[in-house]
């Protein structure tokens, strides 16, 4: 039963692996002659002033949350889409109803501009 | 079966070790990264268990949305960097003792009661697949489904609401 | 699903569609220019309340056992439209006084509102869970409106965790529910029960976890701890809507799940509500007596009506009584309702920014410079105490009945004793109105006069004619098959 997700699992292998094996590469054959300033953290030529983590504005968090929202709305698609013919138009209709509803929210949030950065 | 139990118990050494991992890190950030793994190795396990839906759910909303949450927040607060926990206030004990009670209710049911837990009424096969969550859920469960989507809305509406600073 | 379905849930159907469309409307037509969404969300309540009453005396189940129309849920969609119909007109002026009129206000107490109808109508334990958050997410946010400033931040924050943390052990409950019983229906429960193919065991534990979490919404004692802080934090007008809207979605719940599917559980729970119910009446009432804050003393008082409403769900398993303890408890919803609004209309009239005028002491000399709103207050705090002839009298004495009724004498008792009690505060506001001078600032505007004024009207009025009343409230008895 879980062979039926060889796919998935050769697919994961072969891309970290990849991903591991691009990495070797670099540091392999990559030239590395590091001086003190390279090694700093690049700051347009400025000598930094403190630890490259700060706290972070807001808004971030309000991406964060509106994808979380989105991303649950994803979920019901999933199975939705595969008994979709099973379902015929009232599957269609009631997709539509859930869609709209979230429309709605998606509207709202581009129109009280939660969606710009400033 | 035996291919399956073997990798079970591969899947089993690395979710208890990012577990671990995750408790162990000094910066939060990685702790969140070893929460993924562990989530990821999760969701293999609802795979195994022909919960496929379940699994699909882990990797989307846990693994992806709830972690990238979690990491703003880290980083929203800048608390990379934990500081040590005192080893004598209740904040350490606590989990200690509860984790403690934990186990070994987990190992007396093992140990004593392996065969005594009444198995519960079967599910088909195809219990957790999305097909059969689909009909369910499009059919008998359509009212919650479509209430979900205006709890959706409200939480949406409300998240704007309270982190924007301006009146727009 | 036909169309049969969509009808029985119409008044939930109109609200939501009128709430969402409000949203558009809101963005694309009303922009900025405030005053057309409070009128328009009215309207959306009105037509809903026409629906809701359209189905008087009818009954079915729809969507495949989620839902069921019956008389209880008829009375109770009524309540919550009504209730939200005072929320606006209590909120109206107030937001535009302390300058956080938004009218996100409006859209969200209409969600809110279709969550407590939600609830009326929920006969699936997956449904109760849906409508428990969608009748408390809005109101975290509403609890959070007044910021940026310390008071309803601290509110809303508070509200949200510890409501989350009960969701929690709600659906924790559902969970252990459906593991001894295999369904989340709640008539799939009773056949369960009486096919002897449940689990009672853990059946009992699923319902003690179900309890807790709506005992944290309902604000029982031990989970009220959030409610003065939060009543007190949140805007009043927020807080009015809360603790009757809030409440009465938390009882309905209650009623809903205990009475009609649990009935068999009543031999290890009642005693538990017991002691719930008795701990909440003392607490709140006892507590209630040091404090100096309107709005705390309110939330204090609205823990102890809570207790009071408890008492009719000690007798859930009793079938003989049952109907009449939820009679009796919708009907002291009612009267808990008419009257809290009308007492809070008074507190947002005397209320200034920055929580001012807010203290016992400025009450004092209200009787003389502002006597119509002074004798409002006296009869909301009467009807609070239970003297007669108050809806609040009418209401204790129906729930007495029925405890007594049950057998629970020691219960009535304790009912009637910190009754007692609470005349010493409530008593104390009026003979601060009256005996102490003082120079009291009231802003009355219009929404808020006709609103005290018609609670205060209702409060002596629907008392004398108390019977019918009743009688409404009796055949609203929950029906599941």
């Amino acid at each position: 039963m879980l062979i039926e997700y060889l796919p998935i699992a050769i697919l994961l292998v072969i891309s970290t692996g990849l991903a591991a094996l691009i990495v070797w590469i670099g540091n392999t054959f990559g030239p590395r002659r590091p001086t003190l300033r390279k090694s700093l953290p690049y700051e347009s030529g400025m000598n930094p002033i403190g630890p490259g983590t700060r706290r972070m504005p807001v808004r971030f968090y309000l991406v964060a949350v509106l994808f979380i929202l989105f991303d649950i709305e994803v979920v019901f698609f999933l199975p939705w889409a595969i008994v979709f013919r099973q379902l015929g138009l009232f599957g269609l209709i009631e997709m539509f109803v859930f869609i709209f509803i979230l429309l709605v929210g998606y509207v709202y949030a581009w129109k009280k501009g939660a969606l710009e950065w400033e | 079966m035996t291919s399956e139990l073997i990798l079970f118990f591969i899947l089993a050494i690395v979710a208890v070790a990012s577990a671990v991992g995750m408790l162990l890190s000094r910066n939060a950030v990685y702790a969140a990264l070893y929460l993924i793994l562990n989530f990821a190795t999760v969701a293999v396990f609802y795979l195994m268990l022909s919960a496929a839906f379940i699994s699909l759910v882990q990797v989307t909303v846990y693994a992806g949305a709830i972690m990238v949450l979690f990491l703003f927040v880290i980083m929203l607060l800048g608390a990379e960097h934990t500081g040590r926990l005192s080893e004598s206030g209740w904040m350490f004990w606590t989990p200690i003792v509860l984790g403690a009670v934990l186990a070994v209710e987990a190992l007396y049911i093992i140990l004593r009661q392996w065969k005594a837990i009444p198995a519960t009424q079967a599910a088909g096969s195809d219990f957790g697949a999305p097909a059969a969550v689909g009909l369910e859920l499009f059919q008998n469960y359509l009212l919650p489904f479509e209430v979900t989507s205006v709890l959706l809305l409200v939480a949406m509406i409300g998240a704007i609401l309270l982190a924007r600073s301006k009146k727009a | 699903m036909n169309v049969q379905d969509l009808y029985a849930i119409s008044p939930l159907i109109v609200l939501v569609t009128w709430a969402t469309l409000l949203i558009l409307v809101d963005v694309y037509i009303i922009r900025d220019r405030n005053g057309g969404t409070p009128i328009l969300a009215a309207l959306g309540l009105l037509v809903a309340m026409g629906f809701a009453i359209a189905q008087t005396g009818q009954q079915y189940t729809a969507f495949n056992g989620m839902a069921v129309v019956d008389g209880f849920a008829i009375f109770l969609q009524v309540l919550f439209l009504g209730s939200g119909l005072v929320g606006i007109a209590l909120a109206y002026n107030y937001l535009q006084r302390m300058g956080i009129e938004r009218s996100e206000y409006y859209i969200l107490l209409l969600y809110s509102i279709s969550g407590m109808m939600l609830m009326a109508i929920a006969a699936d334990l997956i449904v109760v869970f849906l409508a428990l958050e969608l009748l408390s997410i809005p109101l975290y946010v509403l609890a959070g409106f007044g910021r940026p400033k310390v008071e309803p931040e601290e509110a809303a924050l508070k509200y949200f965790l510890l409501g989350a943390f009960a969701g929690g052990f709600v659906v924790y409950g559902i969970a252990l529910a459906f593991g001894a019983t295999a369904t989340t229906s709640l008539a799939g429960i009773v056949q369960a029960v009486n096919a002897g193919s449940a689990n009672l065991t853990l059946l009992s534990i699923g319902a003690a976890l179900i309890l807790i979490g709506l005992g944290f919404k309902v604000a029982a004692v031990p989970f009220h701890m959030w409610t003065p802080d939060v009543y007190q934090g949140a805007p009043s007008a927020v807080t009015a809507f809360m603790s009757v809207g809030a409440k009465a979605g938390g009882f309905a719940a209650l009623l809903r799940v205990f009475v009609s599917a649990l009935p068999e559980l009543a031999a290890d729970l009642s005693p538990v509500l017991w002691v719930l119910a008795a701990l909440t009446m003392i607490l709140g009432n006892v507590v209630a007596i040091a404090q100096g804050n309107i709005k705390r003393l309110l939330a204090y008082s609205s823990i102890a009506h809570a207790g009071y409403i408890l008492m009719a769900l000690v007798v859930f398993g009793n079938t003989q009584v049952s109907s009449d303890a939820v009679a009796a408890a919708l009907f002291y919803l009612v009267a808990y309702a008419v009257t809290s609004f009308g007492a809070w209309a008074v507190v947002i009239a005397l209320e200034k920014a920055e929580q001012k005028g807010l203290a016992l002491d400025d009450y004092a000399g209200l009787g003389r410079k502002y006597p119509g709103l002074a004798a409002a207050m006296a009869v909301f705090m009467l009807s609070f105490t239970g003297v007669p002839p108050t809806l609040g009298f009418v209401g204790k004495l129906y729930l007495f009945r029925t405890v007594l009724e049950g057998g629970f004498i020691w219960l009535a008792v304790i009912g009637v004793l910190t009754s007692l009690v609470s005349a010493y505060y409530y008593l104390r506001i009026v003979v601060i109105m009256y005996m102490r001078d003082g120079d009291p600032q009231v802003h009355a505007e219009p929404w808020l006069r006709l609103t005290a004024g018609v609670t205060a009207v209702a409060t002596v009025v629907l008392s004398l004619y108390a019977g019918p009343l009743f009688a409404w409230a009796s055949q609203a008895v929950l029906k599941l098959f």
